[in-house]
């Protein structure tokens, strides 16, 4: 046997998971997708003494478009879904652009939207894109609701702002501005690898087509989602091209705060930081100018 | 710690068992049922030989608690061809391109291609490595896997 033992409960409904959550307080931990959790159980880094099995619930599973045109996720959601729902590709692009960097299509068939955003990896994708799109996150305990922007939810290394027994229960992502593009890049040893280093980007271009807002945020770039927020600031107002973008990947590469690994250096992360802040700018105001009433491509 | 209760549909055939929570649906499947062509290599997700197809879709089966795998259905490379005289055509073709050779890695290669191919019969030399990433192989340097996949695809399509 890999894991230490535990006990296992399987509740068939929201409601008996949060009681259960409550009544066994930090001894208990939620089982979404297990891509994570089950690995670090078989090394035994994990040991916790009661295991809530999320996945007898129904109702946790589903994506909708509201009324606003935003997109609302439930917690349990299996990655390749969202990579392959055709609402996700259509309204949060930048959400459909980084799935297919999420693990392996193995992975994907289990691992969940909420699972990875509760477990809060710093080298994993979906939490940088929630924070890059500005998503809401809704966490349910026992005693009510509340909603979190993605921005605070993140507070460090595999730590989030969920309480003791609050389950992760929706995710909201507002629908995009016209004007908008995005773009989400990484580098990675091998395809489905834990990225060296990664960027969600977007670009907002006004009518004139003159960079309006930016949003920066890195993956493995420090203890969770990194925003270079002067690197971007810095952009707005610039005519958008080489000599902005460039301007702002020097910048963001002195803002984040890399930890190095085995794969790359503290260096190597920031020349990354450097390339991949310049591929995906010009990306993103390629897809801005193509999404609004703006000049067309090649116009500035 | 209690025993749970486990009934479950494996390679088309009921499936009983009585699991501490904690056995992996790897270990229940090669050590309670003794379908041993599931092979179990690193044991936290990452080589990819204990793929098995989970309702359908390949899953890690070393990532998954064998109590989680109640009421469902899995099936393991020994029910992947019709009968035991015959090899499934993937099979077959990782045959006659050399797409094996130690084979520890191949259950998990053919469990997570079946699906592949039914979503993506023609799919380019491009897709199929990307299908693959989640796998690992020492041996074959992963070229003649690609061919495998390739001839396999050609001869599904003509069925």
């Amino acid at each position: 046997m890999k894991p230490p033992p535990f006990k296992y409960l399987a509740p068939d409904s929201l409601e008996q998971a949060l009681e259960l959550m409550a009544q066994y307080g930090g001894e208990a931990k939620p089982l979404a997708g297990g891509q994570s959790l089950i690995p670090a159980m078989n090394f035994r880094v994990a040991q916790p003494a009661v295991l809530v099995d999320l996945n007898r619930i129904t109702g946790l599973e589903y994506i909708k478009t509201a009324e606003d045109g935003s997109l609302a996720m439930g917690a349990m959601t299996r990655q390749r879904d969202l990579e392959f729902d055709p609402q996700v590709a259509e309204r949060v692009p930048l959400l459909h652009e980084c799935m297919p960097h999420v693990a392996h299509p193995q992975i994907r068939n289990r691992g969940t939207l909420g699972g990875s955003l509760a477990h809060a990896d710093p080298a994993a994708e979906l939490p940088v894109v929630a924070v890059a799109a500005s998503a809401r996150i809704r966490a349910q305990g026992s005693r009510g609701e509340r909603w979190i922007e993605a921005e605070q939810f993140f507070q460090g290394m595999f730590t989030t702002a969920l309480e003791p027994g609050e389950l992760l229960v929706e995710v909201v992502f507002p629908p995009a501005e016209p004007g908008i593009g995005w773009s989400f890049l990484e580098v990675s040893r091998r395809r489905g690898d834990y990225a060296m280093l990664g960027i969600a980007a977007s670009l907002s271009l006004n009518a004139q087509g003159v960079c309006s807002a930016a949003r920066l945020v890195f993956m493995n770039a420090g203890d969770g989602p990194i925003e270079a927020r002067q690197a971007a600031a810095g952009l707005s107002g610039q005519q958008p091209g080489p000599e902005a973008f460039e301007q702002a990947a020097a910048a963001a590469q002195q803002e984040i705060d890399p930890l190095g690994n085995v794969h790359a250096t503290v260096a190597y992360q920031r020349h990354l930081a450097t390339v991949l802040t310049r591929r995906a700018l010009a990306i993103a105001a390629e897809r801005a100018r193509g999404n609004g009433n703006l000049p067309a491509a090649g116009a500035a | 710690m209690e025993n749970h209760q486990l009934s479950l549909v494996v390679n088309g055939q009921p499936a009983e068992g009585q699991v501490e929570p904690r056995l992996l649906l790897s270990d229940f499947l090669r050590h309670e049922l003794g379908l041993t062509g599931t092979h179990v290599g690193c044991e936290h997700g990452v080589c990819g030989a204990c793929t098995v197809q989970f309702d359908g879709q390949p899953v890690r089966s070393c990532l998954m608690l064998a109590v989680q795998a109640n009421g469902h259905e899995v099936l393991t490379v020994e029910g992947l061809a019709d009968s035991r005289e015959q090899l499934h055509p993937l099979q077959q073709a990782f045959w006659e391109a050399h797409g094996l050779q130690c084979g520890f890695c191949t259950p998990g290669f053919l469990m997570t291609l079946v699906p592949f191919l039914a979503e993506n019969p023609d799919p380019s030399e491009r897709e199929i490595r990307e299908a693959i990433s989640g796998n690992l192989c020492r041996c074959t340097g992963y070229q003649n896997i690609v061919t495998a996949v390739r001839l396999a695809a050609d001869r599904l399509r003509a069925i």
